[in-house]
């Protein structure tokens, strides 16, 4: 895959886009609502604002509306963290420092172009990538865990690089 | 044996194997299994008359006669090296030991199979399993199996086995069976679960209930007891099932990612690849537990680990050059080689059980399936789709099963292919399937 010319084209774009002075990530739908039922990695949308208050203080939601996202994305193959992702996780844990005693998990997760046991491996990259910037933003690393799913929990469907590039993350997760 | 311990389940099947007649040096009739032009061979599989017409728990014994014929049929013709022909005519007890030549000549039948079944009064039921060559007019090999009534396919099976290794030459696959991960559900949210079925897909069993998300299993060699990676608990680890029980433990104690495990060859070693800050190795640990052992320290992912045969090595992947790539060490770690050279990334090598090619998942585009020899080199690529993926050997080193994944859906199923690359089969299964594992032939 990465030596296709089309495929090194969308790297190449994937990078500039990352070198480009502010956000912009390529085209990134909101996270669709996750299944019902089982217990599933993505957390749920977070539940609609309530009156006029906003999210409640030190929940899932307010985490995500202060920080911007809960997920950084990374390129093929990669667990660098390139300017949006630092930017997102730099929100992060400005919130996380809010609130002390709130731990959070970070998943890995790859997207379907790789094998099973590799991809578990390079999801534990990028979680762990995640968790240490934010240690280094000065979280308390025993208030972060990781875990990785590998290509096992996609949260785009397509097989193609628009939903790749979405499936290619690190979501940190605080309770609702 | 300790009362407490469930009497292994399979060890007791075949309780008697009767007579194996050595075959006449003179017989030259051969199957070529090199996958060149040669067509499939002719073979009479008449059905099988009982020797009494009774009732047994396994159904009664000329309608059973039909179905090992049918099943002996189905093996020989899924190995696309035979060619069953289309009804062959009756045989009568008499003739077990006294074939019909001329009229097996007749159906262009170059070999014929012929057998009976009995059941016996201790209610086991016996399958006596003939092959002759129609041409040379001799008597190639005779087997005969007792058998539990329930376990009545394998009659079958080993005497397709019979057939298939005395004509080849190779060894026997039939009378095995494959640990799978069965999947349904949306692609967000697969529900995965082990599986368990005879190598045709019958006998179809469910092993956990899909609460938890299951990955990579592999038999152990005495196929009692079955290793995997699960997310109980929603810590991703490695464990093992006892088939007879149904108990699972787990392999490591310790909060790390394990994953990607595999038996050594003699049962007494599981390696395995483990996560420890942020780096992935490669490490042993013996079946029974304890402390797990070092192979690998490279910062990159080492992963996928599979014993050679004679537990002297392992082959693994790495990207330490860069992208996934082969590699072959010894078993306790050193002399690490890389091994595979040519175009686009290599992944989840799977060594033969006859030691001489290892399997792996090509990605270069498309994810293929393709083998290599162990010292690199030699490399033949064997299925060419969007997501063909971690390959695994028939007992006898002959037939890769694998899965394959659709463009779109991510729906996967099983699917096998010979290693001369043709006779690609999909392998039926009640859901979707993925991470076949084939256990060795069952004793």
């Amino acid at each position: 895959m990465p030596s296709t010319p089309a495929r090194l084209l969308a790297i190449a774009a994937l990078i500039a886009v990352a070198g480009c002075a502010k956000k912009a990530p390529p085209e990134l739908p909101p996270p669709p609502p996750s299944p019902a039922a089982e217990p599933a990695p993505t957390p749920p949308p977070p539940p609609p604002p309530t009156a006029q208050n906003g999210p409640r203080p030190g929940s899932r939601a307010e985490f995500i509306a202060q920080a911007g996202s809960d997920r950084v994305y990374f390129a093929l193959d990669s667990q660098d963290l390139d300017s949006d992702a630092r930017a997102t996780l730099d929100a992060q844990a400005q919130w996380l420092a809010k609130y002390p005693n709130v731990r959070a998990t970070i998943e890995g997760h790859c997207d379907e172009r790789g094998t099973r046991e590799y991809n578990l491996a390079l999801g534990d990259r990028r979680a762990n990538a995640a968790k240490n910037y934010l240690v280094g933003k000065g979280i308390d690393a025993g208030r972060l865990s990781t875990i990785s799913y590998g290509k096992e929990r996609p949260t785009a469907l397509g097989s193609d690089e628009a939903a790749w590039q979405q499936n290619r993350r690190a979501v940190t997760v605080v309770p609702e | 044996m300790n009362p407490e311990t469930p009497m292994p389940r399979l060890k007791s099947l075949l309780l008697l194997v009767l007579a194996t007649l050595a075959a006449p040096a003179a017989a030259q009739l051969r199957v070529d299994v090199s996958g060149g032009i040669s067509q499939p061979m002719p073979i009479a599989i008449p059905d099988m008359p009982p020797r009494v017409a009774m009732q047994t728990p396994a159904g009664e014994t000329t309608a059973l006669g039909r179905q090992i014929a049918k099943i002996v049929s189905d093996d020989l013709k899924g190995s696309g090296l035979f060619r069953p022909v289309a009804s062959p005519p009756p045989v009568s007890l008499t003739q077990m030991d006294a074939p019909d030549y001329p009229t097996w000549a007749n159906t262009g039948a170059q070999a014929l199979v012929q057998g009976f079944v009995q059941a016996n009064g201790d209610g086991t039921i016996f399958v006596g399993c003939y092959l002759y060559d129609v041409f040379a007019q001799t008597e190639l090999a005779r087997q005969g199996f007792t058998l539990r009534p329930e376990q009545w396919r394998r009659g079958a099976h080993k005497c397709a086995d019979e057939v298939y290794a005395r004509l080849t030459g190779e060894g026997p696959y039939f009378d095995s069976r494959v640990v799978y991960v069965s999947e349904t559900g949306p692609k967000n949210n697969r529900i995965k679960r082990l599986a368990i079925m005879d190598q045709d897909g019958a006998n179809h069993r469910f092993l956990t209930n899909g609460q938890s998300l299951v990955l990579t299993p592999r038999f152990a060699p005495n196929q009692q007891t079955i290793v995997y990676m699960s997310f109980q608990n929603d810590r991703p680890r490695v464990y093992v099932y006892d088939v007879g029980s149904g108990r699972q433990r787990l392999v490591v104690d310790q909060p790390n990612m394990t994953f990607a495990p595999r038996f050594s060859p003699d049962g007494h070693w599981i390696v395995f690849s483990m996560s420890v800050a942020n780096n992935t190795d490669i490490y042993r640990v013996a079946a029974s537990g304890g402390r797990p052992e070092r192979l690998t320290t490279s910062p990159s992912i080492d992963t996928a680990p599979s014993y050679s045969p004679d537990g002297s090595k392992i082959v693994f992947e790495s990207d330490r050059s860069g992208g996934q790539q082969i590699y072959v060490m010894n078993a306790d770690g050193s002399n690490q080689q890389r091994i595979s050279f040519g175009s686009g990334r290599y992944a989840t090598p799977v060594w033969s059980p006859k030691g001489d090619l290892i399997a792996f998942t090509k990605m270069d585009g498309n994810f293929r399936i393709g083998t290599m020899s162990p010292g690199g080199g030699n490399e033949k690529v064997l299925t060419n789709s969007w997501q063909d993926e971690g390959p695994s050997w028939s007992p006898n080193g002959r037939v890769i099963m694998f899965f394959r994944s659709a463009q779109g859906s991510g729906k996967a199923d099983l699917w096998s292919v010979d290693l001369t690359g043709v006779n690609e089969r999909r392998i039926p299964t009640p859901l979707d399937g993925s991470d076949p594992a084939w256990g060795p032939i069952l004793p």
